[in-house]
């Protein structure tokens, strides 16, 4: 873990001097830090603080108050599947057991070969089309148990990247 | 064949996109290559007729033809039957666009443009009247630009339905204090399911939102603005950016606007998954960099906002409204709507419906019109049951309310609110008793935390309505059920807690078989 942490902090402390002259500079450095790292890193919470003159708690009052803010490393994709009402009226319900036992976890959860992380998500603003789920940044619309097999084929079939 | 170029549109509005529309254009320009055709292809926003997307049009002398929905499949049999030269014998031919009856019928002020351009091409929004309204402002004070949103009848489009032109009055009457600091702010978090009016402004004519926030900039005196976009909506993000760069190089935007020496500048934020958030006081700390935890009002946003300064929080529909009321003025635009509701309204028909999309009419219009007429029925084929009107916070209808114009006064009358416009149609496989828990789960997921009855109100929401699915202590777990949901109308200080009961007591109040009866397929152990 030390030696991933050592490549990271630098990352993190570049963001921070980036963006900390912002007004209001916490949510944007967050999302940045989680653009680049995939999570925030428990490491970064101090320098935050530090960097922003707030305490420790505040930072971590903050990343806990936001569904999207992850403080573990996801998977190499993302896969949000839409529990609003209207997917639920075309069928939501069923294809969010479907993706659970298809990729054998649970909301939150990341499959055991470390490919996919799977979230919930109310509305992607996809509603006449639905259901709908979001891969990474791409919305799909119409998705069946079938489909759904098939996007996550393609995301299996994918080359590693390598960072 | 033709040596001239064949103008092909192909939107990059992200149910589009979310259908196919990407590798669709990478297919036809790769097949009209192989045929040596030239072609174009423009990706314009989408038209909002959502279960014809992807829409492919054609431009021909007569107009745009339209063709959808368009899979790759269909490629080669429209290259055979000359689409290029818009031959309407394909099967998927839809016509001319602009004669198809579900657009041709509505009343289009505010999305106008939309489908119509590039949205990020400036050339296009100005041949459409766009910056017109900007031009105007320029010319006047801040006084007379709120004068003709206060003639305009403009409310609120977020869901409130508050007067747009007396909230502008107030941040224009406000003091700022030693900076002299105000701000525009653009609530762009479209959290309820079944709406995506905002999404399709920003996606398909996103320089009528800049023009609309920097009117309300000259209006009070406020030269920085900010939209505060959810992060669930990655393609809005990337146009919108695309769009101000744009803007403020060719001096839409910035130090010296139009070189009148005003100065108004926009960046969006994003938020990160919270539906709170598009409560406007939470909104504002969560801009700040905090919690999103819901303020006590007073003191209004209008008086002490973002960073403690006067502010407009605005819809984007709102802010979106304001150019075509400067440009052609605020009689023109109340010349629209029936009693108190002024306007148009764009209604977003979604969830179990065969024809969804984006209807753009003036007030009064009735939901069965809109379901039927527009909508065709339900996308399953299996009769409608519940109609959810406004988003979670609102109440499911049944029929016999079906009737009803759509109209603030008229939905409050029947206990209802038209919310943000979404409409979500549900078929006679719903079980109410499954949506009703849903709406506590919901408010579950996504309380602030601050007030006791939402917090801890919608948990016990849940339990009580699992205990009822399951036949426990049936009368006096409705009984409480009923109890609770007065508790957080009563004692929430927001609409999260102050409304999720709304959908729960239509639930129980129109649809009372589905809570008299065994369990069909619990989520209780979920």
């Amino acid at each position: 873990m030390t030696a991933v942490n050592e490549q990271q902090l630098p990352v993190v402390t570049d963001v921070i001097s980036g963006l900390k002259h912002k007004p209001g500079a916490l949510l944007p450095i967050l999302h940045e830090i989680q653009n680049r790292l995939g999570y925030i890193p428990a490491e970064s919470v101090p320098l935050i603080a530090e960097a922003l003159n707030q305490s420790r708690a505040d930072i971590h009052g903050v990343i806990s108050f936001y569904h999207q803010f992850r403080t573990t490393a996801p998977g190499r994709h993302t896969v949000e599947v839409c529990r609003a009402e209207a997917c639920q009226s075309m069928g939501a319900r069923q294809l969010e057991a479907y993706a659970k036992a298809t990729l054998g976890v649970d909301y939150h959860g990341t499959t055991s070969d470390q490919n996919i992380t799977l979230e919930e998500v109310y509305c992607l603003g996809n509603c006449a089309c639905s259901p709908s789920v979001r891969i990474n940044d791409e919305i799909v619309g119409r998705v069946t148990p079938e489909k759904f097999d098939q996007l996550i084929d393609e995301l299996r079939s994918q080359p590693l990247e390598v960072h | 064949m033709s040596a001239s170029v064949t103008k092909i549109y192909i939107p990059r509005d992200t149910t589009a996109l979310a259908m196919g529309a990407d590798r669709l254009a990478r297919e036809i320009a790769a097949e009209a290559a192989h045929r040596g055709e030239t072609v174009e292809i423009i990706r314009n926003g989408s038209r909002g007729l959502f279960w014809l997307e992807p829409l492919l049009e054609v431009e021909t002398r007569a107009g745009r033809i339209a063709y959808g929905p368009v899979e790759n499949k269909d490629i080669d049999s429209l290259f055979d039957q000359s689409f290029l030269l818009g031959e309407t014998s394909h099967p998927l031919c839809q016509g001319l666009t602009e004669e198809i009856p579900y657009l041709k019928k509505q009343q289009r002020l505010t999305f106008a443009r939309a489908g119509v351009t590039d949205p990020v091409s400036l050339e296009d929004y100005q041949q459409l009247d766009g910056f017109s309204g900007l031009k105007k402002a320029l010319l006047m004070d801040g006084q007379a630009i709120v004068d003709e949103v206060k003639i305009s009848g403009l409310r609120g489009r977020g869901g409130a339905a508050f007067p747009t032109g007396i909230k502008w009055q107030t941040v224009l009457n406000a003091s700022p204090g030693a900076t002299g600091q105000k701000y525009i702010v653009c609530n762009a978090d479209e959290g309820d399911s079944g709406t995506f009016a905002d999404r399709m402004v920003m996606e398909a004519d996103p320089y009528m939102l800049i023009e609309g926030m920097t009117i309300a900039g000259l209006a009070v005196g406020a030269d920085q603005g900010y939209i505060y976009l959810r992060s669930e909506y990655p393609v809005a993000h990337q146009i919108l950016n695309e769009a101000i760069a744009k803007a403020e190089t060719a001096g839409f935007l910035g130090t010296n606007i139009l070189g009148s020496g005003k100065t108004f500048n926009l960046e969006v934020r994003l938020g990160a998954k919270a539906y709170i958030c598009g409560e406007e006081t939470s909104l504002l700390e969560s801009l700040e960099g905090k919690r999103g935890m819901v303020r006590a009002k007073p003191p209004l946003p209008a008086i002490v906002g973002l960073f403690g300064q006067p502010t407009i929080v605005n819809n984007v529909l709102s802010l979106a409204a304001i150019p075509y009321i400067l440009s052609k003025g605020g009689q023109a635009y109340a010349d629209y709507g029936m009693g108190r509701s002024l306007g148009t309204l764009p209604f977003q028909l979604a969830g179990n419906i065969k024809q969804g999309g984006l209807i753009e009419l003036a007030f009064g219009v009735t939901l069965r019109e809109l379901l039927e007429e527009y909508g065709g029925g339900t996308f399953t084929g299996r009769p409608m049951r519940a109609v959810q009107v406004g988003g979670p916070l609102c109440a499911y209808l049944p029929e016999s309310q079906w009737d009803t114009p759509m109209d603030y006064e008229a939905f409050q009358a029947i206990g209802a609110g038209l919310g943000h416009g979404g409409i979500v149609v549900f078929d006679d496989t719903v079980d109410m008793s499954e949506q009703a828990r849903f709406s506590m789960e919901f408010c579950v997921a996504e309380s602030c935390g601050k007030c006791t009855p939402c917090r801890i109100g919608s948990t016990r929401g849940v339990e009580v309505i699992d205990r009822i699915r399951n036949n426990e202590n049936r009368t006096a777990n409705m009984e409480l059920l009923s109890d609770l949901c007065e508790t957080m109308i009563d004692g929430s200080l927001c609409a999260m807690g102050g409304m999720t009961p709304f959908p729960v007591q239509s639930a129980v109040k129109y649809f009372p078989d589905d809570f008299n009866q065994q369990p069909k397929n619990s989520e209780g152990g979920a």
